[in-house]
């Protein structure tokens, strides 16, 4: 144990204000950003205070879309963000909870070596695969569309493996007392895993749907029309210009909007962390 | 032997048959369960149960003791259906149940960790199982708070089983059992996880709640005084095979092999070489020619200078003693005769004797005694303690 000592306690106070201040900095820099005229911003002299422009700013950046660049309106792409992210992290449960159930409950032949396959896409990101998953989902007629923006990147080992994890210590006594109460695979899996998983599966929901939000390239590839683009995409189209000034003020106002949905998702979901947390019986 | 059956693994997509029997009758049904040359081995080869016969007859409590890694668990997993049975039947109530589910056996089962649900409230573990059989809700109300009033849990109905203490849990899982009207209990060290108040006081329940429901009932524990207190059929079990099988009273008085002599009884049974000086005593013994090993309980030990004819008498020196108020053990070791028998559990280094003497008085540490033993008090083995002579 550390002990509470006042000298100790400053230090460890002031370490972690220099870690939070060089964190939060460039996201108070955009909020700031955001609330000004493109004049101010472009200016080369950044205000520390926050401008007149706010809701001029972002009334134009959810509804209008910026002048300069005919880009959508960041409402339609916060949607497109939305759709997929969710899709992204519920497409990512479902798959991984019934694959962690079958390769930890189920015993059929070949068992370990699927294990194993899933095990090994570990190693094959979106990245990596880039070209072949391209063709298929060009192939399959998916681009411009949501499920191209949401099947290819929903397969995952990590979800498999989490649930595994969590699967193997549930104690088999669990499994034995509902075979003998009369519950087949499938009320097992209904009546007592999945209400034992809640937890898991927030832990995972909050990780997807940030990794779903986040994704870059994935998006960029696939979507041609500005329709279907997501946000984190249109932040980047905001600023390329060819000849004129980028409008860094909606930019910035984007960027602030794009942040969002994760922190909300973060904040509600943490209680259901801290829950499972106390929670700790099985 | 019959050749061991290929039975399909539980859960296996290619064996899944659920069929949901309905008892509406209210009168307890009530069955037998026999086991014949029951065996199991493992994939590896390893045989865990090696050919095991005998019966429960209806409404008794069998209890299957014996020392951790015997199969006694593997032997009661197998009745009720979670390990596989690679030779030999299993009989509940006149049928064969080797290849029929869990679920379908009719038996309910108290695990030793209680295997409660724990996202369910102790109502719904009660009723978890009824409902899987598509049993009408009031019927299940009706079982569900009888269940409740027997165990004294009608206040915990609404609670989740974290809010339970541990004796608690343990009547949950004792009604999830009853609720069903199951032929057959089955128990798996049920009070193992409790303090040892709470396993005498649950002990002494499990028993009058037997007796009240008259249930066959078979009882798996390592604990001996479990064992004697509760059975009316007792299994002791040694490496996958039965060692002895019958009367709690009988076996403690005539253990067949010196493994039950020294398992069954606390302390254990003295068991020495029964060579030289010992041997001499025993001249006028007709048994003795044949015997190896001679057994005396503590209990059967009286400190006295006399001799008793045709019994044995010990000179020894006190080592250690322990005053339990109504009775003193006396640790004493023999002068000659170093070596003992290797008894395998609880058994006493080489040399040592335990004598058990009523009260609080007794020897002092260091003197010199002489434990004496009537000749209806001597057990006499085979020298390999696999026969009592």
């Amino acid at each position: 144990m550390v002990e509470h000592r006042p000298l100790t306690d400053f230090i460890a106070y002031a370490i972690l204000t220099l870690g939070v201040f060089i964190v939060a900095f460039p996201v108070y820099l955009a909020l700031i950003a955001s609330t000004h005229d493109a004049a101010t911003v472009v200016g080369g002299h950044m205000p520390a205070t926050p401008g007149t422009q706010t809701l001029e700013n972002y009334y134009r950046a959810i509804f209008v879309g910026g002048a300069r660049t005919s880009r959508e309106p960041v409402a339609n792409m916060l949607i497109n963000s939305f759709v997929s992210a969710i899709g992204i992290a519920v497409g990512k449960i479902f798959i991984s909870i019934l694959s962690a159930y079958a390769v930890v409950y189920f015993r059929f032949p070949f068992r370990k070596t699927a294990f194993w396959i899933i095990f090994i896409t570990l190693m094959l990101p979106v990245e990596v695969r880039i070209y072949p998953t391209y063709k298929v989902v060009a192939d399959l007629r998916m681009l411009d569309t949501y499920a191209g923006l949401i099947l290819p990147l929903i397969a995952s080992a990590t979800g498999t493996l989490l649930f595994r994890q969590f699967f193997m210590t549930v104690p088999d006594e669990l499994l034995e007392a509902s075979r003998i109460d009369g519950a087949g695979p499938f009320r097992f899996f209904w009546d007592t895993l999945l209400p034992l998983s809640v937890t898991t599966m927030a832990a995972l929901f909050v990780i997807q749907f940030i990794y779903g939000w986040n994704q870059y390239l994935w998006p960029l590839l696939i979507t041609t029309q500005d329709s279907m683009q997501t946000i984190v995409i249109g932040i980047k189209k905001m600023l390329a210009t060819t000849d004129e000034l980028a409008e860094w003020q909606l930019a910035m106002a984007t960027a602030v909007l794009a942040m969002l949905p994760p922190v909300a998702v973060v904040i509600f979901m943490q209680r259901l962390f801290v829950r499972g947390l106390v929670q700790t019986e099985k | 032997m019959r050749p061991p059956q290929r039975v399909a693994p539980p859960y296996s997509p290619l064996a899944i048959r659920y069929s949901l029997p309905i008892r509406h009758s209210p009168v307890q049904s009530m069955a037998n369960v026999t086991l014949r040359n029951v065996r199991k081995t493992y994939v590896g080869g390893f045989e865990a149960i090696k050919g095991i016969d005998f019966e429960v007859g209806d409404g008794q409590f069998c209890v299957l003791v014996g020392p951790s890694g015997c199969g006694k668990s593997t032997l009661l997993r197998m009745v009720a259906g979670l390990e596989t049975i690679t030779g030999g039947e299993i009989d509940i109530g006149g049928r064969v149940v080797n290849q029929i589910e869990p679920a379908d056996r009719d038996i309910a089962m108290v695990f030793q960790n209680y295997a409660l649900y724990p996202h369910m409230t102790v109502y719904n573990n009660m009723a978890y199982g009824l409902r899987n059989r598509r049993m009408a809700e009031d019927e299940i109300k009706t079982r569900v708070e009888e269940a409740a009033r027997i165990l004294e849990l009608g206040a915990m109905l609404d609670r989740k089983p974290r809010q339970l203490s541990g004796g608690q849990r343990q009547r949950v899982a004792m009604g999830r059992a009853i609720v069903r009207q199951p032929k057959v209990f089955l128990f798996d060290e049920p009070l193992s996880n409790l303090d040892a108040k709470l396993r005498i006081a649950m002990r002494v329940e499990i028993r009058k709640l037997q007796r009240r429901l008259s249930t066959t009932s078979i009882y798996v524990t390592h604990d001996q005084l479990e064992a004697m207190t509760l059975a009316d059929i007792l299994v002791v079990m040694n490496g996958g095979q039965v060692e002895q099988i019958g009367n709690p009273l009988d076996i403690y008085q005539k253990p067949a092999t010196t493994f039950v002599a020294s398992f069954i009884g606390a302390p254990p049974m003295n068991l020495m070489p029964l060579r030289s000086e010992l041997k001499s005593q025993l001249a006028g013994d007709a048994r003795a020619g044949e015997a190896g090993i001679i057994g005396i309980r503590p209990e059967d030990f009286v400190i006295s200078n006399e001799t008793v004819s045709g019994g044995v008498a010990l000179g020894l020196t006190v080592e250690a003693i322990e005053r339990v108020g109504a009775e003193t053990f006396v640790y004493g070791t023999r002068q000659q005769e170093m070596q003992g028998v290797a008894a395998t559990p609880g058994e006493l280094p080489p040399g040592e004797v335990i004598v058990r003497i009523p009260g609080a008085i007794g020897p002092a540490i260091g003197e010199r005694i002489r434990a004496v033993a009537a000749p209806d008090k001597l057990h006499l083995f085979a020298a390999d303690g696999r026969k009592r002579i």
